[in-house]
């Protein structure tokens, strides 16, 4: 399983797609949000921790294709499955390398560029923390719906539809999170409760992914 | 150390592929699956390697009901990725497969000298040789081979009917699906699609 994760942040670093494809979304998003909302620093003060929100979900969502639709279409998932390693060690293994590659260095970086909105800066180590942490659960709902589009000429279309409801909780709690610093002592339990989602992602994500690929693999 | 097949039924995309199918495989054998285009035989291929469920009957390897975990699949599909190099590929497959990439699995497809060339160059018999290289990386008794000669030039079919011969003398089992009769010898021959 360690050689799995191993290979799956070498490709990722190798191809160079991933990670700077969801960065270059964040970007251009954050170049747009001020010419479209207009200049007014306490405007964009107001609404940066939700908007830094909505870029890293988007961001992670472009990537969802890449988790195990390769793999799927050259046949290493059919391997995989015979060297021994259950299904859903392999789909943990590479949700792992999604979070390290991908969700985690550019929920860092997103949270960090909120800055170029004028982001309170008292509000910058909540918005940190409750993206990191939010990156788990966005990478667990994103393998789930990789695996399911895995096998379809057309995946992309399907996984706005299934990726939304699922990152709704995680955007709601993750926002309520981050922006608390206008509401003292708040945003703890709004952090627990974003914990918890992403636990349920996080825990859940092996078995749905799998039994996904096992169907597509028949 | 047979692999035994008893009355298997598969079913792909509501379509009977096959039915009651019933085999036998001892040491040292060979079956080469016959038939027309679209008769079953990859289908056959990945039912023992456990990638398809079977619709009845079952399968078994040394009494064990684990075919599966002593097999080694080469599909159409070569699995390679085109990021890596040659030796990062097999390195790869080498440790998910718990084996060790050796000299002598490097020579017997002569791929050697491709060792740190990315995949991306290789033309596509250089491919199907690394990916052959795989079955030796690890020793598993049964080899599911689906046309593995495809693209490959006259010298690299040598090499592969060299290495299903020691594979059998070794004591290996071998399922071929093939339309080349020279890799081998098969003890038996299972015509699909006649049924």
């Amino acid at each position: 399983m360690l050689a799995l994760l191993k290979r799956d942040v070498q490709l990722a670093f190798r191809q160079g797609g991933g990670m700077a494809a969801a960065l270059c979304f964040v970007l251009a998003f954050l170049v747009l949000v001020p010419l479209a909302l207009g200049p007014d620093q306490n405007t964009l003060q107001r609404f940066a921790p939700g908007l830094m929100w909505i870029a890293l979900l988007l961001a992670v969502m472009l990537t969802t294709e890449r988790i195990f639709q390769q793999d799927f279409e050259d046949g290493t998932i059919d391997l995989l499955t015979t060297t021994g390693l259950s299904l859903e060690a392999t789909c943990l293994a590479k949700t792992l390398a999604h979070i390290l590659s991908v969700s985690l260095p550019v929920a860092v970086i997103t949270s960090l560029l909120a800055v170029l909105l004028n982001v309170d800066l008292a509000v910058l180590p909540n918005l940190l923390i409750s993206m990191i942490l939010g990156a788990f659960g966005l990478s667990a709902v994103a393998a789930i719906a990789g695996a399911v589009t895995a096998g379809l000429r057309r995946g992309a279309l399907l996984v706005p539809l299934l990726v939304l409801p699922l990152y709704v909780p995680i955007l709601v709690f993750g926002v309520s999170a981050s922006s608390a610093v206008q509401m003292p002592g708040g945003n703890v339990p709004a952090l627990f409760v974003l914990a918890g989602i992403v636990l349920i992602a996080c825990a859940l994500q092996p078995w749905a992914s799998a039994a996904a690929l096992r169907a597509h693999l028949r | 150390m047979a692999l035994v097949a008893e009355s298997i039924s598969c079913e792909r995309n509501g379509r009977m592929v096959f039915r009651d199918l019933s085999f036998q495989a001892e040491a040292g054998e060979c079956i080469e699956l016959r038939g027309p285009n679209g008769s079953g035989k990859s289908s056959l291929l990945r039912v023992i390697a456990g990638l398809v469920p079977v619709q009845s009957g079952r399968f078994q390897f040394d009494g064990q009901d684990d075919v599966a975990q002593h097999c080694h699949y080469a599909g159409h599909q070569d699995a390679l990725k085109n990021q890596l190099t040659v030796a990062e590929n097999l390195t790869f497959w080498s440790a998910l497969f718990s084996g060790g990439v050796t000299d002598e699995a490097l020579q017997a497809f002569g791929i050697k000298a491709l060792l740190h060339e990315p995949v991306s160059i290789l033309s596509a018999g250089q491919r199907r040789r690394v990916a052959l290289t795989r079955l030796l990386l690890a020793r598993r008794t049964i080899w599911l081979l689906d046309e593995p000669a495809t693209a490959l030039d006259a010298q690299s079919q040598a090499s592969l009917s060299t290495a299903v011969t020691t594979h059998r003398e070794s004591g290996g089992i071998v399922v071929l699906a093939t339309h080349d009769a020279s890799i081998t010898a098969p003890s038996q021959t299972l015509n699909l699609g006649d049924t």
